[in-house]
């Protein structure tokens, strides 16, 4: 295995997030906790609490994860599509350094900035917000485990893109609207029963409600079947990935 | 079945049936077969379009062959990438860089994506040779095209490539720079380094190559020593300049491959560098008995280029 070719390509996109600190930490986390003052602390405080929490904590889980989401595409793609635009690319596909390497690097990186934000992020709330987290060590596999899975799908963007208009395309227009509609500042369970039945049909319903749980150990959805939709989600996008590098697509072609 | 030609040592490279057909249809290459020696300094020469940097793409593995195989240090490009790759360095013809990052950072990554451990000893003697040393902690954003080329360079010497592959080196680059990198190649062939360049300037390939391959519309037209094809395909003039101009060749001279330049004040005499006999001395001969006078002469080689242009004219 190509370990230092892992290292070098991991590195080098951490050193990109470090260059560009206000564009990549702090402008998302004011982003997030200027969510927190006006839902949470002042709009929040008129809005009784929600399955035994307040609404403010409520709330957490969802903001988390609207940035995880958004970020882990975002970081991926532009990761890999940067290369592409600009020629660069060239040197890692000449490189003795398999896919999956390519992979660990480009999506490792992307996925730490992610796992960074969201623990900044919630650090931060605890400032503005009284929570507990009932389960912590499910609270980080979720968040290692949504910032890979996003950060591959990210990945899959940023290859399939051919101009940055495409790559802003899914987290502004997809990913954005499904999780704003995925329960982010409420529980499904208060929706009436048609639009219940269509928000089970999103799919970040499933992440945010497996990740409420590990905070406050109540879900829209069973715990299982969050689990089991993340888990089917990453082996879509590992398969993706694979025909990307069997087939060559918008790379080698 | 991919083997070394009898009677030659293990080739640096070795191309064999190699076609590429792009999505759309176009046929970039066809049916290359190809040998680089180790050690050699080969000048892959040929118009825009010819098909040389799709040959050395998929070489170095940017791009997928239709079909054909390479080996690399006799390991197979697709089936030993890892090892193949990491024989070769690609320098590539475009200036193609990270802009915003340092010259050290930058050849560190390229060091560490071949799978070669820090070795700062290596990457400093590296930047020294190219001159860039004192350059080290700029931004690439902040360097001139020609010390961006020298980047491009460093990286692609980081992991200590036995093959090294400059696509058309020299594009853009001032005449100084130019014989630097002449300089350069030639150290690293001496230091047993296996150079294959493409380029559009006919003279960096006369004057650095071992051995000259010809591509035009896709297929190999030529590989031969350079020296060889130079004997071999090469022309030499005598010109002569007049006393007295002349309206036209005379008869008595109809023998001789003879052509009249500037109004008649020039006769041109084209012989064969091959022939046993050149017969300057019988026409110098003819010409005082036929009291034609000349005030100078001199002789002329033709160079790479007259040859080159005359190989890709006769593909059209």
């Amino acid at each position: 295995m190509n370990l230092h070719g892992v290292r070098a390509i991991y590195v080098f996109e951490m050193s990109r997030t470090w260059r560009t600190l206000f564009q990549s930490i702090v402008s998302p986390v004011v982003t997030t906790m200027l969510y927190f003052v006006v839902f949470g602390a002042a709009i929040g405080s008129r809005i009784t609490e929600i399955n035994g929490v307040s609404f403010a904590a409520f709330i957490i889980p969802g903001l988390v994860m609207l940035s995880i989401l958004t970020e882990s595409v975002s970081n991926a793609s532009f990761g890999i599509h940067l290369p592409r635009f600009t020629g660069t690319i060239y040197e890692v596909l000449s490189a003795p350094i398999s896919p999956i390497e390519i992979v660990l690097g480009y999506v490792g990186a992307a996925a730490t900035k992610s796992v960074i934000l969201g623990l900044i992020i919630l650090a931060t709330a605890r400032l503005f917000v009284a929570y507990e987290v009932a389960h912590p060590l499910a609270m980080l596999a979720f968040l290692v485990l949504t910032a890979a899975t996003f950060s591959l799908l990210g990945f899959i963007i940023g290859i399939w893109a051919d101009n940055f208009e495409k790559l802003q395309f899914v987290p502004m227009l997809v990913i954005t609207p499904l999780t704003f509609l995925g329960g982010s500042f409420y529980s499904i369970d208060m929706l009436p029963p048609f639009w219940r039945t269509v928000s089970l049909f999103n799919p970040v319903v499933y992440l945010i409600s497996g990740f409420r749980w590990s905070f406050h150990d109540a879900a829209d959805v069973p715990i299982g079947i969050s689990i089991a939709f993340i888990l089917v989600f990453f082996v879509l996008c590992i398969a993706a990935v694979w025909w990307i590098f069997k087939t060559g697509y918008r790379l080698k072609n | 079945m991919l083997d070394s030609p009898a009677g030659t040592a293990d080739p640096a490279i070795l191309v064999a049936e190699l076609s590429k057909i792009y999505a759309g249809g176009h046929a970039a290459i066809t049916d290359i077969d190809l040998e680089i020696r180790r050690g050699e300094i080969f000048a892959l020469l040929g118009p825009n379009g010819a098909g040389k940097t799709t040959l050395i793409s998929i070489i170095c593995g940017i791009v997928n062959p239709t079909s054909g195989r390479v080996l690399a240090g006799g390991h197979d490009v697709v089936r030993a990438y890892r090892k193949a790759r990491s024989l070769i360095g690609l320098v590539p013809q475009e200036l193609t860089t990270d802009a915003f990052e340092s010259v050290w950072n930058t050849v560190c990554f390229s060091r560490g994506l071949f799978g070669k451990p820090p070795a700062p000893g290596v990457l400093e003697r590296i930047l020294r040779d190219l001159s860039l040393w004192d350059k080290k902690d700029a931004k690439i954003i902040t360097l001139s095209g020609g010390m961006k080329r020298r980047v491009l360079i460093a990286k692609a010497l980081a992991h200590e490539p036995e093959i090294l592959f400059l696509d058309e080196p020299t594009a853009g680059v001032d005449v100084e720079l130019r014989r630097d990198m002449w300089d350069m190649v030639r150290r690293l062939r001496d230091d047993g380094v296996t150079i294959i360049l493409t380029t559009h300037y006919i003279d960096e390939a006369e004057e650095m190559a071992d051995r000259i391959g010809v591509i035009d519309g896709g297929r190999i037209v030529l590989v031969e020593d350079k020296a060889v094809l130079m004997r071999k395909l090469g022309k030499k003039e005598l010109r002569l300049t007049l006393l007295a101009p002349l309206e036209a060749v005379p008869a008595e001279l109809s023998s001789y491959t003879l052509s009249l330049e500037a109004d008649g004040r020039t006769l041109v005499y084209t012989f064969d560098t091959q022939g046993e006999r050149t017969g300057t001395t019988r026409l110098l001969g003819d010409l005082q008995q036929l009291g034609i006078r000349f005030t100078d002469l001199d002789t002329r080689q033709s160079s790479l280029e007259d040859i080159f242009v005359g190989l890709v004219g006769k593909t059209k």
